[in-house]
């Protein structure tokens, strides 16, 4: 008979091994599910993992992981930060759509003008608009008690909403022959959020994300709030003895995270998608959540796993182009990913033991 | 404009149809949260619910057969969230979440070739004279089958919950999961059931969604009705028939909204469609200032240890 026996304390190593773990499950499930379809499973997965980065086109495929990544990273890296803390924000898609908004706006307000300052309050109005939009949650919960998890989501569905109201009128391109979407802010040179290096696929985001991991490693490891977070989260009791401050401590989650989600619709906005369009947004929000878990929600961690996680979005791609493996497959690889890890996170908890129970 | 083109009785009627997944979504879920276990995955199994049940609906010709296999299938789906959370040993929070995830995702790949697809239609309730008296025929006896069925489960859950020996266990394993231990009862197990009735549930809301609310396929369909639910349980404070009152108020709220949308009243169709949710969330305001009604060991894992 197999037994579960709580471990004195999380095991490391298993709590390094599951995500590899996890993946290899996937890997295995994955290929399993393509053979379903009718997809040569080795050819697939190769297709997905090895295609983008050593193959033919590589040259092509990996500068698109750092635009696939950047996001993901910048979004996860946010949410981390409440999830330590048991504060659940799950609405970054629709905090995500704000930023990109309000920073698209302020770049649309100013065309045809050239000048040197408005990419800086693009950024600006962007973490501005991504930090409103996550604030309502913080504030309800605060205030009210509201469960914050049911508010952020429930707020994606009316960023949607506003998304298409302004791509089909406010923001709309006056020369776009009545089109939908607005103009497209890769062809207006003072909004353009272009390569650094041309070719590279670095963007401003790719630094901002950077940015956002070293932040949120010192934060933790160095910072009384991070600390704090880290505390709520590991005893709640303990710390409200300790003083910490819980609204404070909802109040700063939230709406970091909603600052680096609206900063992420930004650069991708102003960058690789150009222009604000119904469907410009295509669920980094809720694939951020995956790439939290996967890095263990730790900064060094949720990089990897963003870029992970990128490599399946361009593999995806390219498995769609060339095996006609169809596009929500990818989707469902993405969720067995979750569940595998949430499964096998269990041996970093837990102790298996064989044989019977002897009587205490 | 022209709201005169309303008709009170129609409106009414219809409101009753959109209620209904939210109904069933919100009463399995509810069942769920007695015993307490929180799924966050209802998103997720209502639309894998609506994808099988639209399948089989199309492919055998029977919608009653759909509303079977939607029922397996959430049920089947969730069985995954009760070997995370109750063997495993997983956080509920993100167990639910990569349910909804996976259930996107999977959904969108079983129903690639369904899209455009006609389902077969339900059939009416016809009561000889009833179904015909004005105002009251279209209201009370001219709808699906499935409708009633939604109604009867809330009977049948409020009666199982109230009165039933069943309902205290449940109960008590929702409210205090090592005093049910202690008493012997099997906390997993109950759970578990729990779990699978919830899953159920939701693909029932999931394929009355997909064949007779609107009734096709498309991608992402449930639209957040899943969390609507969720939130639902939360305005009810765990009570059935408040779960069909809820219920009947955000359907109306959906069902006013798409009429003036069809009417053309002068405010944007964008900002129409986001009454329902901005509804949600200021109910789930208002009503959150009451938390001594939730199952006090709601999201808690249980595991026998010595």
């Amino acid at each position: 008979m197999i037994r579960l026996e709580k471990r004195p304390q999380p095991s490391k190593a298993w709590s390094l091994a599951t995500p590899l773990v996890a993946v290899l499950a996937t890997m295995l499930a994955g290929g399993l599910l393509f053979a379903i379809l009718g997809k040569d499973p080795v050819e697939a997965i190769r297709t997905i993992f090895w295609e983008p980065l050593f193959g033919e086109f590589a040259f092509y495929y990996r500068p698109q992981l750092l635009v696939k990544g950047a996001p993901l990273v910048l979004i996860a890296i946010g949410l981390s930060l409440g999830f330590k803390a048991g504060i659940w924000n799950i609405g970054a898609e629709g905090q995500y759509i704000m930023g990109a908004l309000f920073g698209a706006g302020v770049g649309l307000a100013f065309y045809p003008l050239e000048a040197w300052y408005i990419f800086p309050l693009m950024v600006i109005a962007g973490g501005f608009g991504g930090w409103l939009w996550a604030s309502i949650p913080a504030y309800l919960k605060v205030r009210f008690g509201t469960n914050e998890i049911l508010v952020s989501l429930m707020l994606v569905y009316v960023a949607e909403q506003f998304l298409a109201s302004m791509s089909l009128g406010l923001m709309k391109n006056p020369e776009g022959f009545g089109f939908p979407g607005s103009r497209n802010l890769q062809q207006y040179e003072s909004a353009y959020n272009a390569d650094l290096i041309a070719g590279t696929g670095m963007h401003w985001g790719v630094v901002a994300a950077l940015i956002a991991v070293i932040f949120a490693y010192v934060l933790l490891n160095r910072h009384m709030t991070g600390y704090h977070i880290r505390l709520t989260g590991e005893a709640p009791r303990a710390a409200k003895f300790a003083g910490v401050n819980p609204s404070r401590l909802i109040l700063f989650c939230l709406g970091t995270s909603g600052i680096l989600a609206g900063l992420a619709g930004l650069f991708e906005v102003s960058g690789p998608s150009g222009q604000v369009s119904i469907d410009f947004n295509v669920g980094y929000g809720f694939t951020a959540i995956i790439v939290a878990f996967l890095g263990r929600l730790h900064p060094v961690g949720i990089l990897l796993a963003g870029g992970l996680m990128a490599l399946t979005y361009i593999g995806g791609d390219i498995a769609q182009a060339n095996l006609q493996l169809p596009s929500s497959a990818i989707q469902v690889f993405q969720g067995m990913l979750l569940f595998f890890l949430l499964a096998f996170d269990l041996l970093t908890n837990f102790r298996l033991s064989f044989g019977k129970p002897e009587v205490a | 404009m022209d709201l005169s083109a309303i008709n009170p009785v129609l409106l009414i009627a219809s409101l009753m149809v959109a209620a209904t997944p939210l109904l069933f979504a919100a009463i399995g879920e509810l069942v769920v949260e007695k015993a307490g276990v929180l799924n966050l995955g209802v998103e997720g199994m209502m639309i894998i619910g609506a994808i099988a049940g639209f399948a089989t609906a199309v492919e055998t010709g029977s919608p009653l057969l759909g509303f079977v296999a939607a029922a397996g299938a959430g049920a089947l789906l969730s069985v995954l969230f009760a070997i995370l959370t109750q063997f495993a040993q997983a956080n509920q929070v993100a167990s639910g979440l990569s349910l909804t995830l996976f259930g996107l995702g999977l959904s969108a790949l079983m129903g690639q070739s369904y899209v455009g697809v006609k389902p077969p239609q339900m059939e009416k309730l016809n009561i000889p004279v009833l179904s015909d008296l004005p105002v009251v025929g279209p209201i009370l006896f001219g709808h699906d089958l499935m409708l009633y069925v939604a109604i009867a489960l809330i009977a049948a859950v409020w009666a199982m919950i109230k009165f039933s020996r069943l309902g205290l266990v449940l109960r008590a394993v929702g409210e205090n999961h090592d005093a049910a231990h202690a008493l012997g009862y099997k906390v997993v197990r109950i759970r578990i059931l729990a779990i699978l009735f919830g899953g159920a549930c939701a693909g029932l809301g999931g394929a009355y969604i997909s064949l007779i609310r609107v009734p096709q396929w498309t991608e992402g369909m449930t639209a957040g009705i899943g969390w609507i639910a969720l939130a639902l349980v939360v305005f009810a404070s765990w009570k059935p028939w408040r779960v069909l009152l809820g219920a009947y108020l955000f359907g109306g709220v959906t069902v006013v909204q798409l009429n003036l949308q069809a009417a053309g009243v002068a405010i944007p169709v964008e900002y129409l469609a986001m009454s329902p949710y901005l509804i949600t969330i200021l109910v789930l305001v208002i009503l959150s200032a009451d938390k001594s009604s939730a199952p006090a060991a709601l999201g808690r894992n249980f595991h026998a240890s010595r």
